[in-house]
């Protein structure tokens, strides 16, 4: 594999020059996109598959074995339908606005490590670059409610935002404590630090990743993204029983299913920033030779199945919370627990029981 | 006191939030009972109050007796009657319609039928293209009753005890 890689590589460079580490690149982006395309397709037939056996359903099974065509088949309906834009709507941003959702969603993968050395950018900011470029789905949040020239979806834009901002924070400050234990930013080095430890020497490495240590904040962190992403059972935004849907409300076609597409590809993000900060990304479970051997990338799979399926498994349990209860958890909760914590972890790791050394 | 510890501790610990995983979780394994309709059917009463039938006896002659008792019950007015004399001196329906558009199914015409003539089937798939198709009227009401006998005739038979 790594032979005909470098092949194509040499091949590559003798043909275009200079111009070769950019195609090179954009090849490396397309590997990444395409499989995610296909991860959020399927994470909603798998979503709708698991609501339906927690309510005994069986779920779709109709279109193709086990309903397995049911995301291209609806894909297919979805982009055959007209895109609707309002008539006084600003045209250019009503476009941009979904483009704006889902970019961050994707963008923020270039610094994902799916194995040791596999990670498109290697940059020492990797979590910083995360928090920021996340940060920036809000404006296509904003944007899309704005350009829709259109009351509902501008207040539902403004109660979208502010939820996603607020528990940023709380999200934020979990994510302050794995730096603060791990003493780097860079995401490979925080995954590799988890198979340091005393269980670690034991041989039940999953003891020693960050969730264990930093349960209190594991929770937050999670909770936090479940808000973030508008998820059930903080989906006021969408709310389809009650509000019928929020700052998209305007859009049609493939345009509506841009921003379901960009909250499905912030859940795999999301569930695959929790299982490297905290589930120990492509370490396996235990210190096996045979676990060993399976390639790194299937682990990291594994734990963020496991997280989206815990995403799932919220949805199908627990009710719509109040906006006002929304709040109150994430501002007078959340953020207080989580400075708590900080501190809490600040001193732990100046103490002499310091455990990451 | 005491108990307003506790209750902020649990709720601390999301005790009541991981109840109710536990609950779906549980579920999530159960089997399902999902009837996978065009292939499996549930079962249906003898009682099922379906698509109308205009029965006849055993000798061909038609049941109704044009009495009207149907059409006066009918909440919902989807019955219309016109009635004649035959040539053989019995009072016969020229016309009956039945509008399945405005009919209710509450089997309120069944009941007040007193030969049996109207009657409710356990058909409930069919359907209607346009605007109309589902107006029944008396010949294929008869034509109705005359495939289905066989099952009709049964599950009066089944249910006749109880009556």
């Amino acid at each position: 594999m790594t032979e005909l890689l470098n092949t194509v590589n040499t091949f590559g460079s003798e043909l275009l020059g200079s111009f070769w580490p950019l195609v090179w690149t954009l090849l490396k982006i397309v590997a990444i996109v395409l499989p995610m395309f296909a991860a959020v397709a399927y994470m909603t037939l798998w979503e709708r598959k698991l609501i339906g056996w927690m309510h005994i359903r069986l779920g779709p099974n109709r279109t193709g074995p086990l309903g397995l065509l049911q995301p291209i088949a609806d894909a297919i309906k979805l982009l055959l339908k007209e895109i609707v834009s309002p008539t006084r709507s600003n045209k250019v941003l009503f476009i941009v606005a979904p483009v704006m959702v889902i970019m961050p969603a994707f963008a923020s993968w270039a610094v994902i490590p799916f194995q040791a050395d596999l990670v498109l950018a290697d940059v020492n900011a990797g979590l910083l670059y995360i928090i920021a470029i996340s940060s920036i789905g809000v404006y296509g949040v904003i944007l899309a409610g704005w350009a829709s020239n259109s009351k509902y979806p501008f207040l539902a834009a403004m109660r979208a935002s502010a939820q996603m901002i607020s528990y940023e924070i709380a999200m934020g400050f979990a994510l302050v404590t794995v730096l603060i234990i791990s003493g780097s930013l860079n995401l490979s080095k925080i995954v590799l630090l988890q198979d340091t430890g005393i269980f670690a020497d034991m041989g039940l490495n999953f003891l020693s990743w960050n969730w264990l240590p930093l349960l209190p904040m594991f929770l937050i962190y999670f909770i936090s993204g479940v808000a973030e992403t508008n998820r059930h059972p903080f989906d006021v935004v969408e709310g389809e029983s009650e509000i019928v849907a929020g700052h998209m409300v305007e859009y049609s076609g493939m345009a509506y299913a841009m921003f379901f597409l960009a909250e499905y590809a912030n859940m795999i993000m999301i569930a695959a920033l929790t299982s490297i900060l905290f589930l120990g990304g492509w370490l396996p479970i235990v210190d096996l030779p045979i676990l060993r051997d399976i390639p790194g990338f299937f682990w990291l799979f594994a734990k963020t199945f496991f997280i989206l399926s815990c995403f799932i498994w919220l949805r199908a349990t627990l009710p719509r919370y109040r906006y006002d209860q929304i709040m109150r958890l994430g501002w007078k909760i959340f953020i207080p627990l989580a400075v708590f914590w900080v501190v809490l972890v600040g001193a732990w790791v100046v103490s002499p029981w310091n455990i990451w050394n | 006191m005491l108990k307003r510890i506790n209750q902020f501790l649990s709720s601390l610990m999301l005790k009541d939030i991981f109840t109710g995983l536990a609950i779906t979780g549980k579920y999530l394994f159960k089997p399902k009972f999902t009837v996978q309709y065009p292939e499996e059917k549930t079962p249906q009463s003898p009682r099922f109050r379906g698509l109308h039938a205009l029965r006849r006896y055993p000798n061909g002659e038609e049941r109704c007796i044009a009495c009207k008792l149907c059409e006066a019950v009918c909440p919902a007015m989807a019955i219309s009657i016109e009635s004649d004399q035959r040539e053989d001196g019995t009072r016969r329906t020229t016309r009956y319609d039945i509008d399945l558009t405005k009919c209710i199914f509450c089997g309120f015409c069944e009941e007040a039928c007193p030969v049996d003539a109207i009657v409710e089937t356990n058909i409930f798939e069919y359907f209607g293209d346009k605007r109309g198709d589902l107006y029944f009227t008396k010949d294929m009401l008869l034509a109705v009753g005359d495939q289905y006998e066989k099952d009709i005739a049964a599950n009066r038979a089944a249910d006749a005890p109880y009556r």
